[in-house]
């Protein structure tokens, strides 16, 4: 083992605990806060079942920013798109491959071209229009550069300068049955896993908290059942169980 | 009319979106409260004018807005939810009307959410605290609190860039937030917590007493039986009516809010329903959702409430009025239900529309159309009743009801072209609380999408007048459209349209005059 692998390993660990961990409490956070009024941007579902079907439409095909914006919704459409197939290609890293994983490994390739041609198309949005100039700090840039830059190192060792990705699995599934196996001394393939646990870190602090996030948004995931269900959160209940006008009337205990 | 910079229309229909013009709208904000007013909304009142008459604010208010916006991201998931995911795509930066109508960049949904989204990054998020400049995070600074104070005034709530946004996030929540922080730290507009503070005293946005009020409705009923001959009632805290009207108190008598009042109160009388006003819940409109403030909301609400038991009813419907419909409709059984003693064959609350459509699909209306031949009408419709409510039992009822009502009535509509109808309408440009004299130059500006789209119909299908279902709209454009060069006649109530073509089959009302029980002459109760 060598000293890298070690660092390599314990990082990943680390980044590992800190996604699952950092993005569950996150999640976990949200859906304790209160929603003390019905707030869906109508119309909207009247069902259950049809809250499911506006979120199937905003998470899979991105129907709200599909009537924004087209440009954007294209860029950002293949970009995660391509996402999801890349993501499943590399699950051959983690587990055996099956039928389905080698029927998408060159489907799982070719997507990373579709997935930078989507961050360039992003990039180029934020700094060639002037309004999504204005709103951009310097982490929206990073993010997507993070992206990019995982993207092309990745690209770079399946058609370029191809690393021993039998000593990764190896790697990585030592990883999970703590069996330990060195990475390959690839400086490409190192740049690469640092950059992929960066955005592991990060991705519980920042923004990339939408993913999950959008499936709480209130605005999309209620019920328009005002009339017919009464809607109330609990600090509002205590308003009115004391018969209290203001919160700060209302006693605790 | 004063003198303000109005934007050119083009005539195609569609405001082309502008190029962004920094600081195009700095400035101090609407009027601010006086400690009176906060006082009587339960908001701190420690803060003073300084010798040039320039409000100060309150003392510790930096830690008090921290300690409101903590309290507050932990009460509302929208809040805390929409602060932490926006992605800063863009897709909202063109869909507000006031930054078409202004090009100030601030008035881009996102970038009026980062100036309080900013802040709390700084305080609240690792990134902010320890990375600020990476992440734009700033100190919360009294040049942050006068540019929360200027452009969360420069927001109607009224929803349109929630529609775009792809995880929903709504301005509006923020905007809202906002202004209750600025409520905490002497920062109130003095427009609508006067407004409030009114409703509390007396019970309408007007201040408008119980005499005036029986006044006022005894006008309209003379006014009503010089046209038609007929005495339809315009009934004030009768006990036992069986629907309960909570209108916004312009109907009273603003133009041409008070024909649509007519026209509720004829179709009442045509249907033989008895119905009542409340002098104590005399407005339908709840300005505490305009300022965030869900327990001054909740106090408006709870009026009706109160009136509705004292006085009886079994049902209860609501006049034409957007942001009322929104409270109404959205937040009603919410703050004042559960509405267990009204009759259950009726949702509760009812839109007045959802009655006379009612009535007219089964036929108790007798309608002559040509009435309003003179018309060729085309319809706002109204953000918050558009984005935040909803009519019958279908979604998107709230675009159908009105048109179904239109279309019965009239004989000629259009509909204005399709980016600015439906959900995705224009606010009037006087919505969310501003309303006001002192956003005279935002409030034009602002109107500029519709009224692009309303010089489209007006010279290519010849449209002469546009309805409306909401006392702001209807109050903003009469004022703001003569500046685009058109006629504060050309805006209408829907139910004047229905006054105007509904022929009045009932001679005498089933509701008589409690105090005529022992005329003799005119006695017509049966």
């Amino acid at each position: 083992m060598t000293f890298v692998s070690i660092l390599y390993g314990l990082l990943f660990w680390a980044a590992t605990l800190i996604l699952v961990v950092g993005v569950g409490r996150r999640i976990y956070f949200y859906t304790q806060i209160p929603v003390p009024l019905k707030i869906p941007t109508t119309p909207a579902p009247i069902t259950q079942g049809g809250v499911v079907w506006r979120m199937f439409r905003e998470v899979v095909f991105f129907q709200s920013l599909f009537r924004a914006n087209k440009y954007t919704w294209l860029f950002a459409f293949v970009f995660h798109m391509a996402l999801w197939l890349v993501l499943l290609r590399h699950t051959r890293y983690f587990m055996e491959i099956g039928a389905f994983l080698s029927f998408i490994q060159p489907f799982g390739k070719y997507a990373s071209f579709a997935m930078v041609l989507g961050l360039m198309g992003l990039l180029a949005r934020r700094i060639l229009v002037d309004r999504v100039r204005y709103i951009s700090a310097p982490s929206d840039f990073l993010m997507l550069a993070l992206l990019m830059g995982i993207a092309l190192s990745g690209m770079l060792m399946t058609f370029v300068a191809h690393t021993d990705i039998v000593m990764v699995k190896g790697f990585f599934r030592g990883l999970i049955t703590f069996d330990f196996s060195p990475l390959p001394a690839s400086p490409i393939l190192l740049l690469h896993l640092l950059l992929v646990a960066v955005l592991m870190l990060v991705f519980p602090i920042s923004k990339l908290m939408h993913a999950p996030g959008v499936f709480l948004s209130p605005t999309r995931n209620q019920v328009d059942n005002p009339r017919e269900k009464r809607h109330i959160s609990k600090w509002a209940l205590a308003l009115e169980q004391q018969q209290k006008t203001y919160l700060d009337e209302v006693k605790h205990g | 009319m004063a003198d303000y910079e109005v934007p050119k229309l083009n005539g195609e229909g569609y405001v082309e979106i502008p190029t962004i013009k920094p600081d195009a709208m700095a400035g101090k904000g609407p009027f601010i409260a006086k400690p009176d007013f906060q006082k009587a909304l339960h908001f701190p009142a420690d803060f003073q004018t300084d010798e040039q008459g320039k409000f100060e604010l309150v003392a510790d208010w930096k830690e008090r807005a921290l300690t409101k916006l903590d309290d507050l991201r932990h009460r509302y998931r929208s809040l805390q939810l929409y602060l932490d995911i926006c992605v800063k795509c863009g897709a909202c930066t063109d869909k507000c009307h006031y930054y078409i109508g202004t090009h100030d960049p601030k008035n881009m949904p996102v970038a009026r959410q980062d100036l309080l989204r900013k802040v709390y990054r700084r305080y609240f998020t690792f990134a902010g605290k320890h990375f600020p400049k990476l992440v734009g995070a700033v100190d919360l600074t009294e040049e942050v609190v006068d540019d929360w104070y200027n452009y969360y005034h420069q927001c109607s709530q009224c929803r349109r860039c929630s529609v775009y946004c792809p995880y929903g996030i709504d301005t509006a929540e923020v905007s809202m937030a906002a202004r209750e922080i600025l409520d905490h730290i002497g920062r109130g507009s003095k427009y609508n917590n006067e407004i409030i503070s009114k409703v509390f005293k007396v019970g309408n946005n007007l201040g408008l007493p119980q005499p005036a009020l029986a006044d006022t409705l005894e006008g309209l009923e003379e006014d009503v039986e010089a046209d038609t001959g007929i005495k339809v009632r315009f009934p004030l805290d009768e006990e036992g009516a069986e629907v309960l009207l909570v209108t916004p108190s312009a109907d009273f008598f603003a133009e041409p809010h008070v024909d649509g009042l007519m026209g509720y109160a004829k179709v009442f009388h045509e249907a033989g329903i008895t119905w009542t006003l409340s002098s104590y819940a005399s407005e339908g409109a709840n300005f505490g959702m305009f300022i965030g403030s869900y327990e001054n909301m909740r106090r408006i609400a709870l009026r009706i409430r109160e009136a509705a038991i004292k006085l009886k009813v079994k049902r209860i419907v609501f006049g034409e009025c957007g942001h009322a419909w929104r409270v109404a409709y959205s937040f009603l059984n919410t703050l004042a239900g559960p509405f267990d003693f009204l009759d259950p064959k009726y949702p509760v609350p009812q839109h007045i529309l959802e009655v006379t459509w009612g009535l007219i699909q089964d036929g108790k209306l007798v309608i002559d159309k040509s009435q309003n031949d003179d018309k060729v009408l085309t319809f706002h419709d109204s953000c918050n009743v558009a984005r935040g409510s909803r009519m019958g039992d279908k979604p998107g009822g709230q675009f159908e009801y009105p048109r179904n009502v239109i279309k019965a009535v009239c004989n000629h509509f259009v509909d204005m072209p399709a980016d600015t109808i439906h959900d995705a309408t224009y606010c009037c440009g006087g919505g969310g609380g501003l309303l006001t004299d002192d956003l005279m130059e935002l409030r034009i500006k602002g109107a500029q999408p519709r009224m692009e789209a309303l010089k489209y119909v007006t010279e290519q299908q010849g449209v002469t007048h546009m309805a409306a279902i909401c006392a702001i709209c209807k109050s903003q454009f009469t004022k703001v459209i003569p500046y685009y060069g058109f006629k504060m006649e050309q805006i209408v109530s829907v139910h004047q349209l229905v006054s105007k073509a509904l022929v009045l089959q009932r001679q005498v009302s089933v509701q008589a005059r409690p105090d005529e029980d022992d005329d003799d002459d005119d006695n017509d109760d049966a």
